[in-house]
């Protein structure tokens, strides 16, 4: 007959010991670690669509329109203020632009830098983006503006979530 | 793995006596209850602090939702009791622990009371054991506004008055715990301050004292 590992009378207390210890640790950890990491696993909100201004009223030049959209942030409830870049590109298709810089989140402002009369530019770290929003190669920011979500109704631009592209 | 990492840290910093110090001592025949049962009693005081630990870390884990502020204490306690996950847990622990832990401290108190533990040369550690108690009253007193419920709100009204009883300085006593005239914002945010790092930095120093106490003298002997 083979000769058995002989697991002794102190390994087998310790490691049933540990085990029964690290158990209830667990079961004890367990509720508080998920409560606090709820926030990771909680659905994203989803954002509807808002009325922002009339299609006639869309030029070529970029404006800044502010608009309110619901925000639910937990157990508070508020109307916040959301704001877009809005334009008819060369295609004469409607553009809406989120005014959020790509670089670290500062707000970005179109021709505000008399330098560059025809970009958006960010005044934090002198971020620039053309005007379709693409980031100027050699600035801070590493991606194009984001762009909102849009549908036209009744000659009303309606405006939703801003996605990356 | 964690041996070798054990005897790095130990082969420089010598950390087996201190270790050894606190935990590594012999328990007594007497309160040993795989000696006698009955010596289950002398597992009181360990188990009233091991719900203490347990109150600490649901109480942090509390305060990640919890604000203390009128309009909001309410909406953040139904909200992480009610949207987050483990909430109702999370809340429960510390709630029925907050009543466990008076009633296995009431029966440590009886323990020693009866075995007659606080009798010289004693004494002390019973009166940091009363200072102890009285503490932990203190957190359930300023505890139980914070959730800002009508029961919350009443219950500490009622306190306060029996405050007001107290000769002398019974109406300064009131204002001070209140924060102002009437049991309101001012009154939430000082006994959130209270509850949450006044109160538990006083329990730690007196635990802390209790076991000092209780290591040097040595538990009792038997009856």
């Amino acid at each position: 007959m083979a000769k058995k590992k002989e697991v002794t009378r102190r390994q087998f207390l310790n490691y049933s010991l540990t085990g029964v210890g690290g158990f209830m640790a667990a079961g004890m950890l367990m509720p508080m670690v998920r409560f606090a990491i709820d926030p990771l696993l909680k659905e994203k909100s989803k954002q509807d669509f808002v009325p922002v201004m009339e299609t006639s009223e869309i030029t070529n030049q970029p404006v800044r329109k502010e608009f309110k959209i619901d925000q639910v942030d937990g157990w508070y409830e508020s109307e916040v203020t959301q704001s877009a870049w809005v334009y008819k590109d060369e295609k004469d298709e409607i553009v809406a632009l989120s005014p959020v810089c790509k670089h670290l989140g500062c707000t970005v402002d179109w021709a505000s830098n008399p330098a560059y009369p025809d970009q958006f530019f960010c005044p934090c770290h002198a971020g620039r983006y053309t005007k379709d929003g693409v980031n100027v190669p050699g600035t801070p920011p590493l991606a194009p503006l984001d762009v909102y979500n849009k549908k036209v109704e009744n000659g009303k631009l309606y405006l939703g979530k801003p996605e990356p592209r | 793995m964690l041996n070798k990492i054990y005897d790095w840290v130990d082969e420089r910093l010598d950390i087996t006596p201190m270790w050894r110090d606190i935990a590594d001592h012999e328990v007594p025949e007497h309160v040993n209850p795989a000696h006698h049962f009955s010596a289950f009693v002398y597992c009181f005081g360990g188990l009233t602090f091991f719900i203490t630990v347990i109150q600490i870390l649901s109480g942090m884990f509390l305060t990640m939702y919890y604000v203390p502020d009128i309009v909001n204490a309410w909406e953040s306690v139904y909200y992480l009791q009610n949207e987050v996950a483990f909430g109702q847990i999370v809340r429960g622990m510390h709630h029925w622990g907050a009543s466990l832990v008076i009633v296995m401290m009431f029966l440590h108190t009886l323990r020693v009371f009866f075995t007659g533990s606080y009798k010289k040369p004693r004494e002390l550690n019973w009166v940091v054991g009363v200072l102890i108690f009285f503490v932990m009253l203190g957190l359930g007193f300023t505890g139980y506004l914070l959730p800002w419920d009508m029961k919350a709100l009443f219950a500490t009204k009622v306190g306060l008055e029996i405050a007001v009883t107290i000769p002398v300085v019974g109406e300064w006593a009131k204002t001070l715990l209140a924060g102002g005239e009437i049991i309101g914002a001012q009154t939430l945010a000082r006994f959130f301050a209270i509850h949450v790092f006044f109160l538990p930095a006083a329990l730690l120093g007196l635990l802390g004292a209790h076991f000092i106490m209780i290591r040097k003298q040595g538990i009792s002997g038997p009856l």
